[in-house]
């Protein structure tokens, strides 16, 4: 008997019976798109929230103040006794802070220092259109550099600019559409608070990251904003970009000690600011994400089980429910081989079918985001779904079939 | 005279073990001559039907030998096994066991299939076979969508189909109206005149007088074997079927 003519018994085994065929083939196919959608849900979900920190930065530290370490009514005057006593009073971050940090000898891991006062929900103006730009940034140019901040169209404003405190911006892409729409922003003058600022550049698009819009900025000289906005008071934090990602590490140290020492904060005290350390937080959220992807991968190796349990099921009905059939066809004459391989190539072309079309419903599934997340198909995921399911297919369709062809004629004609 | 067909030895069939040991067959030995029709009767547990299976190789015997056309089965293997059936035998069941969802013109293909005959002449062949038994008009009906007496027609042409060197029937009448009954046991006596052989289990007395040779089994062992008609030359019935009983 040749291979076509087994193919066309298969085909015409799985034509009798069409029902039970496609509710097979639906089986393999939700197995498979199941695995292959949630692994790629799961890779979506970490790249996502991997772009999310890198666009905070890269080799950088925010310093900020805490309160922790304070005594009673800590927002004590910034520039007041520097030195020593014991602390009862915790300290704002000062510009002279941040000049401090800039101090090479001290601190030769620290490539740039950047100022930050932030002035939240500030409503700026142009020509009768308003909008609540929910993040007002003063700082200096470094800021663009440390923070992964690039301007699309027009420029950066320079170390002048701040020197001179001029009156000039650079606005995120949501602050862009909403003053101006269509326009080009470029060379306008907002007005906030009553005071006109010239728009000199366009961040490129950086997306959402969580709730917040990181679009929705607008960056300004730190003295424009001082003058005019939040006053010469402490600032919000200080950007600290270290000279490279193995230096991350030396960088924290040497701002620790050159902010203890201006805060007097004694060897083992409690600090009354903060360091941030981008690559640390990556690396805490990189193992968080190795377990949430590791439970993705769970529920996926579950529901792969599962599928492969209905498939196995499924086949192994099939052939039982067909034994009289196979003591028929081997009345008839029918060798072992032809049977084997007809039962064989009835399981190969299930659960291939299902197979490749959960691929299919899992590519185009794949396209839509669910819950803001991209979802990323690993070509690894679709070989293994593919192979489990398939594998499981062949060895359930095919073991029992054997066994079954195995029988004299006479006990498989008996069989109900 | 040529070699027989069929001839057993000393065959017995045991079932189940220990207490529950039961002797379908103490010891049969038979020959049959090519163009004999013979009609093997007994009472229901007189083993006829073991025999039968052991005669169609879809069973084996416990012990004994059994030749085909010179060949001991016992000696054959699987695949062997699998040709004899497939170009030497034509088995006919009382249950017909056609393949569900499948044509009449594709079960009375599918032993050509396994033989590896060509697709067109399988379906020539079919066609024929079909005609001959009366179905030309019924070639595209499933199973389920045929008469009693039809779907054993299709068996029968299913059993023919491959020229096989015996025709075996097991009570091939047995779940079939008297009309129906009639047309199988009349497309047995055409193709014995025509000179093929006919093993047939029945019980029934009027089936077993339209054969040539008559034998008795009771308890597993042959206590009649009574020739009616010669092995050369027609059967008794043949082309009077319409003579009563």
């Amino acid at each position: 008997m040749s291979r076509f003519e087994i193919l066309r018994f298969a085909l015409r085994g799985l034509a009798a019976n069409k029902l039970r065929s496609f509710l097979t083939t639906l089986g393999i196919l939700i197995g498979v798109a199941a695995v292959i959608l949630l692994v790629a849900f799961g890779e979506g979900a970490s790249r996502s929230i991997q772009q999310n920190i890198q666009q905070l930065g890269s080799n950088t530290l925010t310093v900020s103040a805490s309160f922790a370490g304070g005594g009673p009514g800590g927002f004590a005057g910034g520039r007041g006794g520097r030195g020593g006593g014991p602390r009862t009073q915790a300290r704002q971050l000062t510009l002279d802070d941040a000049r401090a940090l800039t101090d090479r000898a001290q601190a030769p891991s620290v490539r740039s220092v950047s100022p930050v006062v932030t002035a939240n929900g500030t409503a700026a103006v142009y020509e009768g259109t308003s909008h609540t730009v929910s993040q007002l940034v003063g700082t200096y140019p470094s800021y663009f550099e440390a923070t992964n901040k690039v301007v699309e169209k027009g420029a950066y404003f320079v170390n002048d600019d701040v020197v001179a405190a001029r009156k000039v911006m650079v606005v995120g892409r949501t602050v862009a559409d909403e003053l101006f729409g269509a326009a080009d922003p470029v060379g306008r003058q907002v007005t906030v608070s009553g005071v006109p600022f010239t728009v000199v550049g366009v961040l490129r698009e950086a997306g959402s990251s969580g709730m917040q819009d990181a679009d929705d900025v607008a960056i300004v000289p730190l003295p424009a904003v001082q003058q005019s906005l939040t006053g010469f008071g402490p600032l919000g934090s200080i950007i600290v970009q270290a000279t490279g990602a193995g230096t991350t590490d030396a960088a924290q140290d040497e701002v620790t000690a050159i902010l203890d020492q201006r805060h007097g904060i004694a060897p083992g005290g409690v600090a009354d600011y903060r360091i941030l350390n981008q690559a640390a937080l990556q690396e805490t959220v990189s193992s968080t994400i190795g377990v949430f992807t590791a439970l993705l991968g769970a529920v996926a190796a579950i529901s792969l089980l599962v599928g492969g349990i209905g498939i196995t099921n499924i086949m192994l009905v099939t052939v039982t429910e067909r034994t009289r059939e196979i003591g028929i066809r081997k009345a008839i004459g029918a060798p072992r081989s032809a049977i084997l391989g007809q039962f064989l190539t009835e399981a190969t072309v299930l659960s291939l079918a299902g197979g490749l079309a959960g691929v299919l419903v899992a590519l185009a599934g794949s396209r839509f985001p669910v819950a803001g997340i991209q979802p990323v198909v690993v070509p690894s995921s679709i070989a293994l779904a593919l192979g489990v399911s398939v594998g499981i297919g062949l060895f359930f369709g095919g073991y029992p079939a054997n066994r079954a062809a195995k029988l004299r004629p006479i006990q498989a004609l008996r069989h109900e | 005279m040529s070699v027989p067909v069929l001839s057993v030895r000393d065959l017995s069939k045991v079932y189940g073990e220990g207490d529950a040991r039961v002797h379908a067959l103490r010891g049969v030995s038979l020959t049959v001559e090519r163009g004999d029709y013979v009609a093997i009767m007994g009472a229901s547990g007189s083993g006829k039907s073991t025999l039968m299976n052991i005669l169609g190789c879809l069973d084996v015997p416990s012990s004994g030998r059994y030749l085909i056309e010179g060949t001991d089965v016992g000696s054959l293997d699987e695949r062997r096994l699998a040709v004899l059936r497939n170009r030497k035998i034509g088995f006919v069941f009382q249950s017909f066991n056609l393949i569900p969802r499948m044509s009449a013109l594709a079960n009375v293909e599918l032993p050509m299939a396994y033989g590896g005959v060509g697709a067109a002449e399988r379906r020539a062949r079919a066609l024929a076979a079909l005609e001959r038994v009366g179905l030309a008009d019924r070639v595209r009906h499933e199973p389920n969508e045929l008469s009693g007496g039809q779907q054993q027609r299709v068996a029968v042409a299913r059993a023919l189909v491959t020229a096989p060197s015996l025709l075996l029937a097991d009570e091939p009448t047995g779940n079939l109206d008297t009309a129906s009954t009639r047309d199988v046991l009349g497309i047995f006596d055409e193709l014995n005149v025509s000179g093929r052989t006919i093993v047939i289990i029945t019980h029934e007395d009027d089936v077993a007088e339209r054969a040539k040779r008559v034998v008795r089994l009771v308890d597993g062992r042959i206590v009649d074997d009574r020739r009616q008609a010669p092995v050369e030359g027609a059967p008794p019935r043949a082309r009077t079927p319409e003579v009563p009983a």
